[in-house]
């Protein structure tokens, strides 16, 4: 009985999906004059802010077209931490639902995270527009990126499915991981490049999936040669591991969601 | 049989509700409460294809934690359940609407909810809008309709969707005396075709009107299962029926 949660929903995940995904999507810009440019204008913003810190006052520590190795990791870092934060709350704030309409759970988080893809695919065509500003020249090495962040959002999905899934049960949980997410800026290198890592802490990069997006993006538009095949394969391990982790625990809890929410 | 309940248990206590952090830590340090309580008791039954049920009870009796057994939104401490066929659940209309997105977006969201593909929604797509009356304000956001409009709304996706199984709790009490007509003739067409419903309401006459059985809930225990007039006539007497064994007992 309590392995077998949600049995008799025979439905279309997809349509559900896509309609979940239009909800996030026409909510959040409801109001908003500037609608979706505002997706753009947060990462400009912040790459602003960063580009005259590390030329203007600390430029020891920038590196060329440092605009554009900035954005290699705001994207993927911005999309990621929206994401979770999002995910880890939407199981909570869909209570009502939740308890009162039969359907598939894992819709919830997973359609979080779909929806703040969509702005991830904004955010990186802004990505592929500064490179180009920055003559950088394009090629088919570029198409290396597709697979790359699309494992970020897997990483993301199984991310999503866990904690949200945690904050269920413990309120903290959502505090805990906006706070994580603060410190994750820190340690993901974002501001500073990899090569800067002592070699005695650069275990916790290499197996970062985050991390190892953010190089990934650095080696494709930056060095111009696609991402060296061990970090793919641990960016692929990684990523799957977390989901399947995420989507097992989710299925183990999920026929108690009714009763904790 | 449509709907089968085996000695079935549904405990709630207080450890069982979401908790912080703070009390997971204090948990260890003292003794958990002892608090369970039974939302239901060893309740039994069983339900054939075709029949329509009531089930009839104070508040607090246990009545909603019955239809969400039954709809699978959550799941007995003890006992089993099993259910044949699709099941709609109309708990609480509108559940799933969005009040800034417009009737037409809320329509598509609330059937995919509700298990409905693509395609099925575009061909029901009209019917439902016909059905609740909505008219031109189809395209407004939600926010902007009356809570009678809601209703109307919400009922007409969810009986689209064609279940085997309609689960209603209460929905019926408000709307307008028209659209009200409207829904019972909408689940009389329903009760024809053979499927099964349960229902749970406070309008005597709807109860009467609707089923021939119903369940009694007392306190999470069923006191009463049989022909609705009879346990109408029970329960609106309030006369408990172990009451009158009990007293028929202590007579001499």
């Amino acid at each position: 009985m309590a392995s077998a949660a949600i049995t008799d929903w025979k439905g279309d995940y997809g349509f559900l999906l896509s309609n979940l995904i239009k909800r996030d999507f026409k909510i959040r810009y409801r109001g908003m004059s500037l609608g979706i440019l505002w997706s753009v204008v947060n990462p400009l913003v912040m790459m602003g802010v960063l580009t005259f810190v590390f030329t203007q006052i600390l430029p020891e520590y920038s590196t060329k077209k440092f605009p554009v190795f900035l954005m290699c990791g705001l994207v993927p870092f911005n999309f990621f931490t929206l994401s979770l934060i999002s995910a880890t709350s939407s199981l909570v704030d869909s209570a009502a639902l939740i308890k009162r309409v039969p359907f598939p759970r894992e819709v919830v988080p997973i359609g979080t995270v779909l929806a703040n893809s969509v702005h991830f695919l904004i955010q990186s065509g802004l990505l592929l527009g500064m490179a180009l500003v920055f003559g950088i020249r394009p090629g088919w090495h570029w198409l290396w990126l597709a697979p790359v962040f699309l494992l970020e959002i897997v990483f993301a999905c199984g991310m999503g499915l866990l904690f949200s899934a945690l904050n269920v049960f413990v309120g903290d949980v959502r505090y805990v991981v906006e706070s994580a997410n603060t410190l994750l800026f820190w340690l993901v290198p974002i501001v500073y490049s990899f090569d800067l890592i002592p070699s005695r802490f650069e275990m916790f990069y290499l197996y970062n999936p985050l991390a190892a997006v953010v190089m990934a993006a650095r080696n494709i538009l930056l060095d111009g040669t696609p991402p060296s095949i061990s970090l793919l394969v641990r960016l692929v391990l990684c990523s799957v591991f977390v989901l399947l982790l995420g989507h097992r625990f989710f299925g183990w809890v999920q026929h108690k969601f009714f009763d904790y929410l | 049989m449509a709907i089968t309940f085996h000695e079935v248990s549904k405990v709630y206590s207080h450890s069982k509700s979401r908790i912080l952090l703070r009390n997971y830590l204090t948990g260890w340090l003292r003794p958990p409460r002892e608090d369970r309580f039974y939302a239901l008791k060893k309740v039994s039954f069983s339900i054939a294809p075709g029949e329509t049920v009531a089930v009839v009870g104070s508040n607090g009796a246990g009545k909603s934690t019955l239809l969400s057994l039954v709809a699978q939104l959550c799941f007995p401490d003890e006992g089993t359940i099993r259910a044949n066929g699709r099941i709609a659940a109309l708990l609480e209309l509108g559940s799933g609407f969005h009040p800034d997105l417009s009737g037409a977006e809320n329509i598509f969201l609330n059937a995919s909810l509700l298990g409905l593909s693509r395609a099925r929604t575009v061909q029901l797509y009209s019917g439902i809008v016909s059905f609740s009356g909505i008219g031109e304000f189809i395209g407004q956001p939600l926010r902007t309709y009356s809570a009678g409009m809601n209703m109307r709304l919400a009922f007409s996706v969810a009986v689209n969707v064609d279940p085997d199984i309609l689960i209603i709790d209460e929905v019926l009490a408000v709307g307008d005396r028209n659209f009200q007509k409207q829904c019972l003739e909408k689940i009389f067409e329903f009760k024809e075709k053979g499927k099964t419903l349960l229902c749970v309401s406070h309008a005597a006459e709807i109860v009467q009107e609707l089923c021939e059985r119903a369940l009694w809930l007392d306190a999470g225990e069923l006191v009463m299962d049989g022909p609705v007039k009879e346990v109408m006539a029970a329960y609106s007497g309030r006369v408990h029926p172990r009451a009158i064994r009990s007293a028929i007992e202590r007579s001499p």
